[in-house]
């Protein structure tokens, strides 16, 4: 993939994604002269809450028996961690993250991409490196002891493939066939056959990483639109036809059909899970970026969903930006770091103000790093050792594996990892999960657990 | 050869083949396909004759003619109407195939005249010769772009398309089939592609200048010479892991199993023998008996619009198919990334809400209004209906007998007058809405 030198095109893509959710979203006519609104996927209850304005104030405990019953017993439980991970996609450039701005290699390596000392701020933790200026957001939060850095993530033999290295870190492991993803395996341990929530794709598709074998799991790219309406139906017919859907969703002997079953049993599930948000949106208590793109926004319902103590476990999402800069490096990448490093941190105060921060820890992640020395081009090539952050209340706030510098690169011209991906999915199960690593990660004794949770 | 299905060729195996080698029948066309047989029905598949474009002529919301090149989306609207009205589906399919093989995105192209130009590119060389297509798509315009090919130089190589071009277009990764260093010399020999900017078209003037092309010694794969643009695609449809490469990712757009390695073997033979060219190897596919006996598979979502509107016989008159694609996980130019699409995760509870906002969209101009439709009383006339307002596809016994079953149930409702006259319409949209939702209709 390659950025282009000219990103209108790219801002287009984004505001038509956003119109695609809007379009989405929106609510379908009620058919005149009927008496409930039908269509809407709204109850009488919920339709007067939001004629009242209100908002979140539905979600109390007792109102509980809105939700199917397997939800409402997990969410009758003890508030549970919850891991949220989110992806950078393409290899994001680890010596413009954190960069040592004062290296002379460095500055020789990148003659025109180069930052200098005083773009960004210092890295309190190791004076040698400086966070880009669009993560100043990531260093307010690191000052307040809330982001644990890994400055050179990645494993052994490192695959310079997109989609190889994607994929390992994905499932968990450095295996080609490995189809199940790391935190899909977590809740296939732990988790039940009746709470899709309990693993969240906030997208229009299913994140690889919570792709499950025994347990349901959801995808969705806004908690407030998730209704099934149809022209020209409404009232009990309405009602039967929805009813239909469970049955339609039985299971099937034909593989490929009973993937169709199944999701068409997933979406009826969680239609009735979302029932309460449909229709009514949801108020959140700071502000996120106003920008065209959906990731904000997908972070302020992930927040209203905590707080409405929907059961979620494990969530995944994609940051805003392209990150496989071949050219145009320089905009390209202080563009994404910019929304994304913003929303992060507006959704860190969101769960502050909610009291839910000691329940949140994010995982900050991509494929790779980039290669040391520029490309000619605007840009740099694929590389090995990338960046990962830690962020949360509980994160211990401590820098894993040091900056292996740029005067002992690998036989590629690649940073080295100082830090395994494989070691940090095996604390965060034990630390922050609560479950044996060994149950979830191949050959997870063999990895040295950072400790990235206080 | 490899085995050819010797089995009954009806009405299913006919809808089966329709679907999986273009976007399904317009109505009554898998009963006349399944008259031909099976040897006949796929060569009027793969030998169709000149295109014809039938139908209605797409237009936008307002009414207006589409603007492929200018308006926002048209891109997209051309394409599908294409799908939709084209008398040659298989090479419209293959387009969507190599579409999905040399995954360009207009993410970072930024140009609609150039996507355009490629997807032609394929429609052209779509049933060809294999190392004709890799030639023409290395110098593609869009490909240039998007893999940075103009960006690579004598100066300072870019490895960008050298290492898709192995790892996703011939050979394959993690099969001992090239190393980091071919992926070096490729950038090498694939120097010399540039192009001129201009402020009002975009990127211009694609051209090969041999100042900017680094013409010394390379190895690729253990051989040494001063290869060329043309070597670095030569050389890779010559390498010994490509055949094996290029059956397996064919066949997979077919045929949701893989093949055996008896047939495997036999498709790499056919390939190489003749002369790396497409159109027998598909054909071969196409007769497979793992086509018609084995399992169905998931409808990518552009195939799903397509089918739809071509068993309404409706043409593309609004251009909400754009952002329902997007939602269903496949926006036409917009692949996520230069591996395509991923065809094993198309449904989930995201897209099949998508799917199912498509099916209300198809169906929606033909609502039947409640207090003006009359329609019987009675549930197996109305599943009836609804199946041939869809074309009368084949389905499975439990999908009919839940249908039938909600369509009794709903009647059962009606417990006073306008209710027993009303309901019956209801019913029939809520049953072309199930219909063409269901299981049945998202795979083929």
């Amino acid at each position: 993939m390659s950025r282009c030198h000219h990103c209108d095109e790219f801002s287009r893509a984004s505001l038509v994604r956003r119109t695609a959710a809007e379009a989405g979203r929106g609510l379908p006519a009620i058919e005149p002269g009927m008496p409930l609104p039908a269509g809407t996927g709204l109850d009488r209850r919920a339709f007067v809450a939001r004629s009242a304005g209100l908002v979140l104030s539905i979600y109390g405990a007792g109102k509980l028996k809105l939700f199917e019953e397997g939800i409402a017993r997990a969410a009758g439980g003890p508030a549970q961690p919850v891991l949220v991970s989110v992806f950078l996609p393409g290899g994001t450039d680890a010596l413009s993250v954190l960069y040592p701005g004062l290296d002379g290699a460095y500055r020789k390596l990148r003659p025109k991409l180069a930052l200098n000392p005083g773009d960004g701020t210092q890295f309190s933790e190791d004076p040698r490196l400086f966070w880009h200026p669009s993560l100043q957001p990531f260093a307010t939060l690191h000052g307040e002891g809330k982001v644990s850095v890994l400055p050179a993530v990645g494993y052994t033999h490192p695959d310079q493939s997109h989609f190889t290295s994607r994929h390992f870190w994905e499932v968990g492991a450095t295996e080609a066939r490995l189809a199940s993803g790391w935190m899909g395996r977590y809740l296939d341990h732990t988790g039940t056959k009746d709470n899709p929530l309990q693993g969240l794709s906030l997208d229009y598709q299913l994140q690889p990483s919570l792709a499950s074998t025994k347990v349901p799991v959801a995808s969705l790219a806004a908690p407030d639109d998730y209704s099934f309406w149809a022209p020209g139906v409404w009232g009990d017919v309405e009602d039967r036809m929805l009813e239909a859907l469970e049955p339609l969703g039985a299971r099937r002997s034909d593989p490929f059909l009973n993937q169709a079953a199944n999701a068409t049993a997933q979406s009826d599930r969680l239609r009735r899970q979302l029932a309460p948000f449909v229709g009514t949106g949801y108020g959140t208590p700071v502000p996120y970026p106003d920008v065209d793109d959906s990731f904000p926004k997908q972070l302020a319902g992930l927040a209203a969903m905590l707080a409405a103590n929907l059961p979620l476990r494990c969530v995944a999402l994609t940051a805003p930006g392209e990150y496989d800069t071949h050219s145009d490096q320089p905009q390209a990448l202080a563009d994404g770091l910019d929304v994304t490093a913003r929303s992060l941190l507006a959704f860190q105060r969101d769960l502050e103000a909610r009291g839910l921060a000691d329940r949140v820890l994010t995982l900050v992640w991509s494929e790779f790093g980039r290669r040391a020395e520029e490309n000619g081009s605007d840009g740099t090539d694929h590389g090995a050792a990338g960046t990962a952050f830690v962020i949360g209340t509980r994160a211990r706030g401590e820098m894993v594996g040091e900056f292996p510098g740029v005067a002992n690169l690998d036989d590629d011209g690649n940073l080295r990892a100082t830090s395994d991906f494989r070691g940090v999915y095996c604390s965060l199960l034990e630390q922050w999960l609560g479950e044996d690593a060994a149950a979830v990660i191949p050959g997870a004794s063999s990895f040295q657990r950072p400790v990235l949770v206080k | 050869m490899p085995p050819v299905y010797r089995g009954r060729f009806g009405k299913p195996q006919a809808e089966r083949l329709l679907w999986r080698a273009g976007f399904g029948p317009r109505p009554g066309q898998a009963e006349k396909l399944a008259k031909l047989g099976l040897h006949g029905a796929v060569h009027s598949l793969t030998h169709p004759g000149r295109e014809r474009l039938r139908g209605p002529k797409p237009h936008d919301d307002h009414g207006h003619p589409l603007a492929p090149y200018d308006a926002w989306g048209h891109d997209q609207l051309w394409w599908l109407d294409r799908m939709v009205r084209t008398s040659r589906p298989l090479g419209e399919r293959m387009t969507l195939v190599w579409h999905d093989w040399f995954a360009t995105s207009r993410d970072g192209v930024d140009s609609a005249r150039l996507m355009i130009r490629q997807n032609q590119l394929f429609r052209t060389h779509g049933l060809g010769s294999f190392g004709t297509l890799l030639t023409e798509v290395t110098k593609d315009p869009a490909m240039l772009i998007w893999l940075s090919g103009t960006d690579n130089t004598k100066d300072s190589p870019n490895e960008n398309y050298g290492r898709e071009l192995m790892e996703l277009f011939t050979i394959g990764a993690d099969r001992g089939g090239y190393t980091e260093r071919d992926v070096r010399e490729q950038a090498r020999a694939l120097t010399g592609w540039r192009n001129d900017w201009n402020d009002n078209v975009g990127p211009v003037n694609f051209r090969y200048d041999p100042r900017r092309h680094d013409d010394g010694v390379k190895t690729i794969f253990g051989k040494h010479g001063r290869f060329t643009w043309r070597d670095s695609a030569r050389l890779c449809v010559q390498h010994r892991l490509h055949p094996s490469f290029f059956v397996t990712k064919l066949w997979s757009y077919f045929v949701p199993t893989p093949p055996s390695s008896a047939t495997k073997r036999e498709l790499q033979h056919l390939y190489t023998h003749s002369g790396h060219s497409v159109r027998p190897v598909v054909e071969a596919i196409l007769k497979h008996p793992a086509l018609y006996e084995g399992p169905r598979m998931v409808k990518p979502p552009a195939v799903y619009v397509a089918g739809l509107l071509r068993a309404l016989r409706r043409g593309i008159d609004t251009e909400d198919w754009t952002w329902l694609l997007s939602l269903a996980g496949q926006q036409l130019f917009y692949p996520p990334n230069v591996a395509g699409w991923d065809d094993t995760r198309w449904l989930d509870t995201s897209t099949f809400r998508a799917r199912w906002m498509i099916a209300s969209r198809a169906i929606e101009p033909h609502v039947l209004k409640s207090d003006k439709a009359r329609l019987p009383d009675d549930a197996s006339k109305l599943l009836s209906r609804a199946e041939t307002f869809l074309g009368s596809p084949v389905l499975t016994g439990h999908t009919h007998g839940e249908l039938k079953r909600f369509a009794r149930r709903a009647l059962g409702d009606a417990n006073a007058k306008w209710k027993k006259e009303q309901y019956p319409a209801l019913i029939e949209n809520a049953l072309r809405q199930l219909l063409a939702s269901s299981p049945d209709l998202q795979t083929c």
